[in-house]
């Protein structure tokens, strides 16, 4: 048995309109799990019913091998960090990471010391007198991230903390959660909408999509070999184009578009099960493509529609097959007036999957 | 430019038609005549000496001063649970609700005094001082909850969650975090009720009585004898007193964000 087990869940903000419906989610001790998705995905509603704050309509929340489902969040030894650090406003630092030690009846000669410790994790040593106002973002995170874990929580909870910093502290604060992680070795749920945070912080990814989970897997997998249309989307294979499945060999599936065909050595979990005949969408990034005049395989015609300078790269909005496709190339945009031209897709960056 | 100018010849003649009836009111206090007539012909302090020699007025005031302040104490006791349940929760009906709890703010004044009177005072028979605090209280009740209502949309709902989460039972968040941060809204409401209560007429209209009487309700009856400066006298009182109080909350808390 998993650490966390979520089974059966029906749980929602409204009762009788589910959000997540017979939901079944497992999480192993240590774990850093990312729930990623769009907003509205249902990831922040398995986070609260994993806190307690919402009540399953249906299923069970065992955690630790304790069936957690109707003990309330404040029974739950669960730590929580915010997107907007949910910090007391009328609270010094040492008192906002207190509360908890003090609601939890630990001795009063023992919190001094636990705080110190803890702050010093977090590197605000020295600002224990300051208001939560007094700190700048970054700082407050770090509060809010001290007050959660200073309770030595069963697991950590975190709904998007790094959405409301600037590019650089984020950068800043990702290496820091995944060091603290490591370092105090506690079980984490993640949620985010961003992939970069979720590739690089999990040792494991569930992508949502309408209270259901897409795909599960390590970073790579969801970032090299997404399951479904929906993954490789959000995932940045930004370009489709639909073709029908001409031979099937192992690790090599030829597709044709239009025409023109396309030869996939990218096996993914659905493209084992394709056969001739099947249609299917072909997937693929922007910088995955290149732009040439020469036919040949793995190429299509296409039509430059525009072209955008971006510094170190050229994104071009071309028209391939009816489709908009968008193909990012290193180097300034092209010379010439060359509107007709045929692009290019490596076999082993194309992905397929059924329609 | 021109656009510009126009504003603020609208904004200073606002301006001069909102502050206007408080310096007319304000210098013919300071008249030596026996009428009220503006501008005065003379100086004088006798209608504040005046104000403080007769008894119904001190008497009344500390009436209204009583009264007000129970009535406050008692709409915020009932606004706070109520403004909280409405912000935080949602129910079946809550709009109509709200609707509900707002009324007493938009039914005339008359309309509340007369019913109250008719339908809650003849019919229980109450003494006449409780009464007057019942009905103060209700409507009094309507503007906590509005007040209330708006620092608590302010407040993080997240906050809650995140004590809760470090133990908290719901009850002692709202004790320990969200009390103390909407201190602000709490003063608001506080004296924005009370000043209602203050100068409420027409609902204390209905519900005084031999022996009981406000301190508006005693301004109107001597207005009805009297048409010395006397009334301006104590209303210049009331205005600075307001005006000293209303600064001083809003220096201390800023309160005028939830008004």
């Amino acid at each position: 048995m998993s650490f966390i087990e979520l089974t059966n869940i029906d749980a929602g903000y409204e009762k009788g309109k589910p959000i997540l419906k017979d939901f079944h989610v497992s999480v192993e001790q240590g774990e850093l799990v990312s729930l990623l998705g769009p907003s509205g995905c249902g990831k922040t509603t398995t986070l609260r019913t994993i806190a307690g704050f919402i009540m399953a309509e249906k299923g069970k929340v065992v955690i630790g091998g304790r069936d957690y489902s109707n003990v309330p969040p404040n029974k739950r030894n669960i730590g929580l960090v915010f997107q907007n650090y949910a910090l007391f406003p009328h609270l010094s630092v040492y008192d906002n990471v207190a509360y908890g030690l003090r609601r939890r009846k630990v001795a009063k000669e023992l919190i001094p010391e636990k705080i110190a410790n803890v702050l010093k994790l977090v590197s605000l040593t020295g600002y224990e007198k300051r208001l939560p106002s007094e700190l700048s973002g970054g700082q407050r995170q770090r509060v809010a991230l001290a007050r959660s874990i200073v309770i030595e929580p069963d697991l950590l909870l975190l709904d998007e903390p790094l959405s409301n910093l600037d590019a650089k502290l984020r950068d800043e604060m990702r290496a820091e959660l995944s060091r603290l992680q490591h370092q105090l070795g506690i079980t984490m749920i993640y949620v985010t909408h961003d992939q970069v945070e979720a590739l690089s912080l999990s040792s494991r990814i569930i992508v949502m999509n309408e209270g259901n989970i897409e795909q599960m897997g390590t970073p790579e997998d969801i970032y090299e070999r997404p399951a479904t249309p929906f993954v490789a989307n959000f995932v940045g294979f930004d370009n489709s184009l639909t073709g029908t499945v001409r031979a099937v060999q192992k690790h090599r599936v030829t597709v044709e578009v239009n025409g023109s065909s396309f030869v996939s050595t990218r096996v993914t979990q659905v493209a084992g099960g394709l056969s001739p005949g099947d249609q299917v969408a072909l997937f693929f990034r922007p910088d995955d493509t290149s732009l040439t005049d020469e036919a040949g395989e793995n190429t299509i015609a296409g039509e430059i529609l525009y072209v955008n300078y971006q510094g170190n790269t050229s994104s071009y909005a071309l028209k391939v097959d009816q489709e908009s496709i968008r193909a990012v190339m290193p180097g300034r945009p092209m010379s010439g007036d060359t509107r007709e031209i045929r692009m290019r897709i490596d076999p082993e960056k194309l992905i397929i999957e059924r329609v | 430019m021109k656009n510009s100018k126009i504003l603020i010849a609208i904004m200073a003649l606002m301006f001069v038609f909102l502050i206007g009836p408080f310096v007319v009111i304000i210098i013919s206090s300071f008249s030596n005549d026996a009428v009220m007539r503006f501008p005065p012909r003379g100086f004088s302090l006798q209608w504040y000496e005046k104000v403080l020699n007769i008894q119904m007025f001190q008497t009344t005031f500390w009436m209204s001063l009583k009264t007000g302040l129970a009535a406050t104490f008692t709409a915020l006791l009932l606004g706070v649970p109520v403004a909280y349940t409405n912000v935080r929760f949602r129910y079946p009906g809550k709009n109509v609700l709200e609707l509900f709890f707002s009324s007493p703010a938009i039914v005339p004044g008359l309309v509340i005094g007369f019913s109250l009177l008719r339908f809650f005072i003849y019919v229980t028979q109450v003494p006449i001082l409780l009464g007057l605090y019942l009905g103060h209280t209700a409507i009094l009740f309507p503007y906590t909850v509005r007040v209330v209502s708006a620092s608590l949309r302010n407040f993080d709902p997240g906050i809650e969650e995140a004590a809760v989460s470090l133990g908290s039972t719901p009850l002692h968040a709202f004790f320990a975090v969200v009390l103390p941060n909407i201190r602000s809204g709490l003063v608001a409401a506080f004296i924005l009720a009370f000043i209602t209560s203050f100068n409420n007429v027409p609902v204390s209209l209905f519900l005084t009585g031999p022996g009981v009487a406000t301190l508006p309700i005693q301004m109107l009856i001597y207005m009805e004898y009297y048409f010395d400066p006397t009334i301006s006298a104590l209303s210049s009182i009331l205005i600075v007193l307001t005006v000293i109080i209303v600064q001083a909350a809003e220096k201390l808390l800023g309160i005028s964000k939830y008004m």
